[in-house]
């Protein structure tokens, strides 16, 4: 990890009481992680040049590592070499004084706007997004590639010495996700401390927060709050009321569609006990609780992830012991035979079935249809001919990174009609969000009810 | 008075407060035998005299006799029960359970019993109590077997109490006591002719008196030995005989159970072939006939065997039916169940039972004629339907070898085409997976460990894996274990692994020789390869397909199916070329092995981990060192910094060609190298009784035929030869210098134990170079390999031996023909062991 400062503020050498760092003399300074060594590869009074160089241990690194961490963060990874939270450490540990603009020796000198440039090795981000984030600050932005995911880059300025080095220490731990410490309230305090005078305007602000912040989402809006306090008065009620608005008027998603289409259809049908298959973040589920009539919404999902987020969004936590007993999110697998899919009224696979592949939906049928055998199964799937009215999406290619097949209408209705025959149900299909004339609409459903034996 | 009891059975104890049942039980029962509703008063109340407890305390009573009754131990109850409804409940339990219930009465005068409660202070409930009981003890007693006690045993007066005597008798069904070995037949149906032939197979021979018998073996008859067939009478006049010799067991089949109800002078319908034996046996003198009543009249409805491993039953019997007795169990074994709905044959449809059979005991049965016996959850039907023009089946226990003989015509036609319905769509149904079977903490048996525990949450992750991107787990018989390093290297020789430990550790466990394969840097590929598409479904149910190829964690390997087929079909090519269908007398093969590039599956890896650190690291270290030469030369004072930046720049650079060397690009299937090193198993083989000197020059011989097959090098050393020893490691040395990854190294055999543990099947020894990948590049680094040499090895040993176990469990349930659960359930073992925590760089 290499920092390099340097000047051509003459006399150059002043960079060195800048820094509270003799140009003459190579420092070493050990630090938790690792040592940070201080040296002049030039210092004459028409250019002057302070090299940061940080070793991070990479034995300590791993360490005591918990594979909670994902495994990976075991193996050889490039946090020794890449410029990352480690660099802002030892920024704020070695050279603090110059971050805050304190110099003994040249107190006004670090009070005056010098032409600086640094050069810092292996970020780990793309020169565009080095542009976006340091463009609007100032700088004479110079980021070139080195390798897919690290640049090398250059800002020059002419700026306080201090302003450049706070800037780094915010930015660099933004550059990429992976704080080595906790993130705590008091990275709060720094975030907002450092950034004081110039991350209020800047233009990816929530980006920066959000990124150093690490995506803890509290954290994000504590400090965007008292980044730009919202104030009391008139002004915050229209403002929310023209969210309301607009959120009135926006067209509902397709999936909103999708998801009212199918709880309509269950509350027409009369179902009580329903089994969400495939349930996702739950929001199916969600649509369903609104209404007394569902007795019971089962959630079924392969993914803790998803189980995890829906009991979130779900709020089940919060739930009366009454609004709990109308729910369940379980953990099952849609290809294997499960008790617990039995005694429905009916069952709702939305967006599910193209998830599998398509050798394993003879097991998802059987497992459906011939073993838990609910009065009713709604299905939905996309359309795959509608794909092309999409223009975003490249010809042939589908919706999803994960669908592993997309039907066109008449391959779902062949489908459908063959499980209903087979298993001994009847089943109607209809088309799903605004029809194109030729193309049908984007997705499709098929209602299968069970016969009467 | 002796009393005899069938055990197990419910003991119901009567009699008045005082009359001494706690004391009779005491003597004559186990303490934990005896439930009293006393103590169970106590439990709930800390009162044991308590009324207010009564229903409580009874509810606990019933609760612990349930447990009891479930898990087959004889169970006392000490209550009074001299009101009729208390021990209709207690009967109830006892039929739920399908045990008999007994009663015991302790008829003692009321007066002895107000005697002894008047010296006991804690039953001061008054002498209306006592004489209540004994008026509704008295009121019982004659209505006591109609209530249903199959047994009633009256003590009267305390006289009789005191001599009586218990003594405990099996139930007819439980044999365990007979270990066999037995030759079990399916159903006969009046095939003489076939029966003495299946008999002579078997090695039975006619003693002086006519009797077939064999020296060692013991016949065992699933039933069903008549109606329908040419020779009912002969039949039945072997089976007698065989039977009372002691030569043989039968079980009462249904339709014996029909003619014993002619022959005991009902009448009942003739149909299904009824009237061929009644013609058979109208025609035998009278003796004969009431020889084979009283014969069919002393068969019992299941038999349980061989210390409970072995259960027969003609249609076959439940888990919890076994070793019980109630006219459910007897109907269930005779006739099976029913759905209640009948097939287009106008037939009733049969409850497949076997689908959900998930008991510990074999379970032999006949009935339902099936075209073929094969084992499904532990049960298999041999009625291969000889009356039908089908097979007559005996399978022999412990061997589960199945002898066959192939009747000589067509006798009856079936109601239903054979195998219609029922072998077929039990099959069907047994490919459907059940979650139940794959959650929760589970233990796997397997032949070569102890019990293999896996947990809850593990399971858990591998089942979420398996469902969202595993390969269709009909292909899915097996996943490779994991493979443990070698010890670390002595700290002297500067390195983290080298072959000195491999040594060690096989001399210290007692292995001579060992087989040194290179290894491959690549990425571990699990292959079957089906002779053609009929193979396919024939054996692995699936349609559309000829093989399939998957990763360790049983992703398949290849998104691209075309790139899959490509290399199938060259694999396929050249064992048709080799002939190995016919040589191995199979028509699917499964290979470990290892597929390269590494970068065709570590794409995605490479970009992400590996090119990364040596971008960001080799542009910083170069910008470093030249820096710090700055420096120096202005005359800064920088130490031993320039020349420790330039030791590490060189580090990097090692480490960027450690691992390009084993990327390439993959434009067409000539790209690929395919480098197995396991032939697992064909059709009736899992080759892991093979020496790995039989695997490679078996295996290299693919490379002769297939340009994308590589044969691995390797080297077969003796332990005890110091030379071949120097020799391997000197081979390992420049292996590893020209930058390969390094070696595996096997026991000539592949299974071994050492002291009663299994030894590792392989260990690894990595090369110097390649372990940059792993440690980082500069894990040499004096101050760094320090650090490192501080592994730990033993849980990835374990692991290497469970996974092991579980892996080849796997292959052999599935080349013994068990069904998809059975295979199944080992191969998600092995990926719930996978997601132990374990240091991933060992």
């Amino acid at each position: 990890m290499l920092l390099q400062l340097s000047t051509t503020h003459y006399p150059a050498t002043d960079l060195g009481f800048l820094l509270a760092k003799n140009p003459a003399r190579a420092q070493e300074f050990n630090l938790s992680f690792g040592t940070a060594r201080i040296f002049y590869p030039e210092s004459s009074d028409e250019n002057c040049t302070c090299a940061l160089m940080l070793d991070v241990d990479p034995v300590a690194l791993v360490r005591g590592k918990n594979s909670g961490e994902g495994l990976l963060s075991q193996y050889v990874n490039d946090r020794p070499y890449a410029a990352t939270s480690f660099l802002s450490v030892a920024i704020a540990q070695v050279l603090r004084s110059a971050m805050s603009g304190v110099c003994k020796e040249k107190p006004e000198l670090a009070q005056t706007a010098i032409p600086l440039l640094a050069q810092v090795e292996g970020v780990p981000a793309t020169p565009q997004f080095l542009e976006r984030l340091f463009g609007p600050l100032g700088y004479e932005v110079e980021a070139t590639a080195v390798g897919k995911r690290h640049s090398r880059l250059v800002l020059r300025a002419t700026t306080k010495l201090s302003d450049l080095l706070s800037h780094l220490y915010v930015l660099i731990p933004v550059l990429d996700d992976n704080k080595h410490y906790y993130i705590g309230e008091d990275e709060v305090e720094k975030l907002l401390r450092r950034g004081t005078g110039w991350l209020e305007q800047h233009p990816e602000r929530e980006l920066i927060v959000a990124r150093y912040l690490k995506k803890q989402k509290r954290l994000i809006r504590v400090a965007l709050e008292r980044l730009a306090p919202i104030e009391e008065g008139d002004e915050t009620s229209d403002a929310a009321k023209d969210e309301e608005e607009q959120r009135a008027e926006r067209p509902l998603s397709l999936h909103e569609i999708r998801l009212n289409t199918v709880a309509r259809v269950l509350k027409e049908a009369g179902a009580r006990r329903v089994l969400d298959l495939g349930c996702g973040e739950g929001r199916l589920m969600r649509e369903l609780l609104k209404e007394g009539q569902f007795e019971l919404v089962r959630g079924i999902d392969a993914s803790h992830r998803a189980l995890e987020a829906a009991s979130d969004k779900l709020r089940l936590e919060r739930m009366s012991e009454r609004q709990k007993e109308r729910v369940e999110l379980l953990f099952g697998v849609l290809t294997y035979r499960d008790e617990r899919y039995s005694g429905f009224d009916a069952a709702a696979l939305v967006e599910v079935i193209e998830h599998l592949d398509m050798a394993r939906l003879p097991a998802l049928e059987r497992v459906v249809w011939e073993f838990a055998r609910p009065g009713m199964v709604v299905v939905t799937t996309p359309n795959r001919e509608y794909n092309s009215v999409w223009e975003s999406l490249p010809a042939d290619s589908m919706r999803h990174r994960d669908h592993r097949f997309e039907w066109t209408r008449a391959e779902f209705e062949a489908w459908a009609t063959g499980v209903a025959d087979k298993f001994n149900y009847s089943v109607e299909t209809s088309p799903l969000g605004p029809e194109h004339e030729t193309l049908g609409a984007p997705s499709q459903m098929a209602v299968f009810r069970r016969n009467a034996i | 008075m002796k009393i005899s009891l069938p055990e197990p059975c419910l003991v119901v104890l009567v009699g008045a407060s005082g009359a001494g049942k706690s004391s009779f039980a005491r003597r004559h029962f186990l303490a934990t035998e005896v439930v009293s509703s006393d103590f169970c008063r106590g439990l709930v109340s800390d009162d044991e005299n308590s009324l207010e407890a009564t229903t409580d305390a009874f509810a606990v009573l019933h609760y612990i006799i349930e447990k009891r009754l479930n898990n087959l131990r004889l169970t006392v109850v000490d209550a009074t029960n001299v009101q009729a409804a208390s021990r209709q409940a207690l009967i109830q339990l006892a039929r739920k359970h399908h045990l008999f219930p007994v009663a015991i009465v302790l008829n003692v005068p009321e007066a002895v019993c107000q005697e002894r409660n008047a010296l006991r202070p804690d039953r001061d409930f008054g002498p209306h109590v006592v004489r209540n009981h004994t008026r509704d003890l008295r009121g019982s007693l004659r209505y006591l077997e109609r209530e249903g006690f199959r047994r009633v045993f009256v003590l009267n007066g305390v006289e009789e109490v005191d001599k009586a005597s218990v003594e405990r008798v099996p139930l007819f069904n439980d044999r365990r006591d007979l270990t066999g070995p037995f030759d079990i037949i399916g159903d006969v149906h009046g095939c003489g002719d076939e029966l003495e032939a299946l008999l002579g197979k078997l090695g039975y021979e006619r003693d002086e008196s006519g009797t077939y018998r064999h020296a060692e073996r013991t016949a065992l008859f699933v039933g069903d030995l008549v109606d329908r067939g040419p020779r009912v009478g002969d039949v039945l006049d072997i089976v007698e005989s065989m039977v009372s010799e002691g030569a043989a067991f039968c079980v009462r089949g249904n339709h014996d159970d029909k003619l014993l109800r002619y022959l005991e002078g009902k009448k009942p319908k003739v149909n299904h072939g009824l009237a061929t034996s009644i013609a058979d046996l109208d025609a035998r003198d009278e003796p004969f006939r009431e020889r084979m009543r009283a014969f069919l009249d002393g068969l019992i409805s299941h038999y349980v065997l061989d210390g409970g491993r072995l259960v027969v039953a003609h249609a076959g019997c439940k888990a919890e039916f076994q070793g019980r007795s109630s006219g459910t169990v007897r109907s269930f074994c005779m006739y099976g169940e029913t759905t209640g709905e009948t097939d287009e044959f106008g037939l009733p449809v049969r409850y497949p039972w076997a689908q959900d059979y998930r008991g510990k005991a074999a379970v032999v049965y006949g009935h339902t004629p099936v075209p073929r016996a094969q084992w499904l959850n532990n049960t298999i039907d041999i009625d291969t339907g000889c009356v039908f023009g089908g097979k007559m089946t005996a399978l022999r226990w412990p061997e589960r070898e199945l002898v066959e003989v192939v009747a000589l015509e067509t006798y009856a036609e079936p109601a239903r085409p054979l195998g219609f319905v029922d072998s077929d769509s039990i099959m069907a149904a047994d490919e459907v997976l059940d979650f139940a079977d794959v959650s929760g903490k589970r233990i796997l048996e397997n032949q070569w460990m102890n019990r293999i525990t896996i947990g809850a949450e593990q399971g858990a992750a591998a089942l979420e894996v398996l469902s969202r991107f595993g390969t269709d787990p009909r292909w899915l018989i097996h996943l490779p274990p994991t493979m443990s390093p070698t010890a670390t290297a002595p700290a002297d020789l500067g390195l983290l692994e080298h072959p000195a430990t491999i040594w060690s550790y096989f001399r210290e466990n007692g292995i001579g020789t060992v087989v040194c394969e290179e290894k491959h840097m690549g990425s571990r590929a699990v292959a079957v390869i089906c002779r053609d598409e009929k193979a396919a479904l024939r054996r692995f149910g699936i349609e559309g397909e000829s093989g399939a190829i998957w990763t360790r964690t049983g992703r398949r390997f290849f998104d691209d199916r075309s790139l899959e087929g490509e290399v199938l079909e060259r694999l396929r090519a050249a064992m048709t070329r080799l002939n190995w269908w016919e040589e191995f007398d199979t028509d699917w093969f499964c290979f470990d092995a290892e597929l390269m590039p590494w970068s065709a599956k570590a794409q995605e890896l490479i970009a992400r981990q590996y090119a990364p650190v040596a971008d960001a690291g080799a542009s910083a270290l170069t910008v470093a060192h030249a820096a710090l030469v700055a420096a120096a030369k202005a005359g800064v004072d920088v130490g031993a910094w320039v020349e420790e930046a330039a030791v590490r720049e060189d580090a990097m650079g090692r480490y960027r060609s450690a691992f390009e060397r084993y990327c390439w690009p993959v434009n067409s299937v000539e790209d690929l190298k395919f480098a197995p090193f396991h032939l697992l198993a064909s059709e009736g083989t899992v080759h892991i009784d093979k020496s790995h000197v039989w695997h490679m020059e078996t295996l290299a011989k693919l490379a002769l035929h297939e340009p994308i097959c590589v044969a691995t090098p390797f080297k077969v050393v003796d332990l005890a030869d110091e030379s071949a020893v120097a020799d391997a490691e000197k081979w390992w040395t420049e292996l590893t210098a020209s930058g390969g990854e390094g070696m595996v190294v096997k026991p000539l055999e592949w299974v071994n134990h050492h002291d009663g543990r299994l030894v590792q099947p392989a260990l690894k020894c990595r090369g110097p170079e390649y372990l940059r990948i792993i440690y980082g590049p500069e894990y040499l680094l004096p101050q760094n390999l320090e650090r490192l040499r501080k592994r730990g090895l033993g849980a990835k040993r374990s692991l290497a031996l469970r996974e092991w176990a579980l892996g080849a469990e796997a292959l052999t349930r599935f080349v013994a023909g068990e069904g998809l659960r059975r295979v199944h359930e080992c191969v998600w073992g092995v990926l719930a062991l996978e997601s132990e925590p374990v240091d991933p760089r060992l």
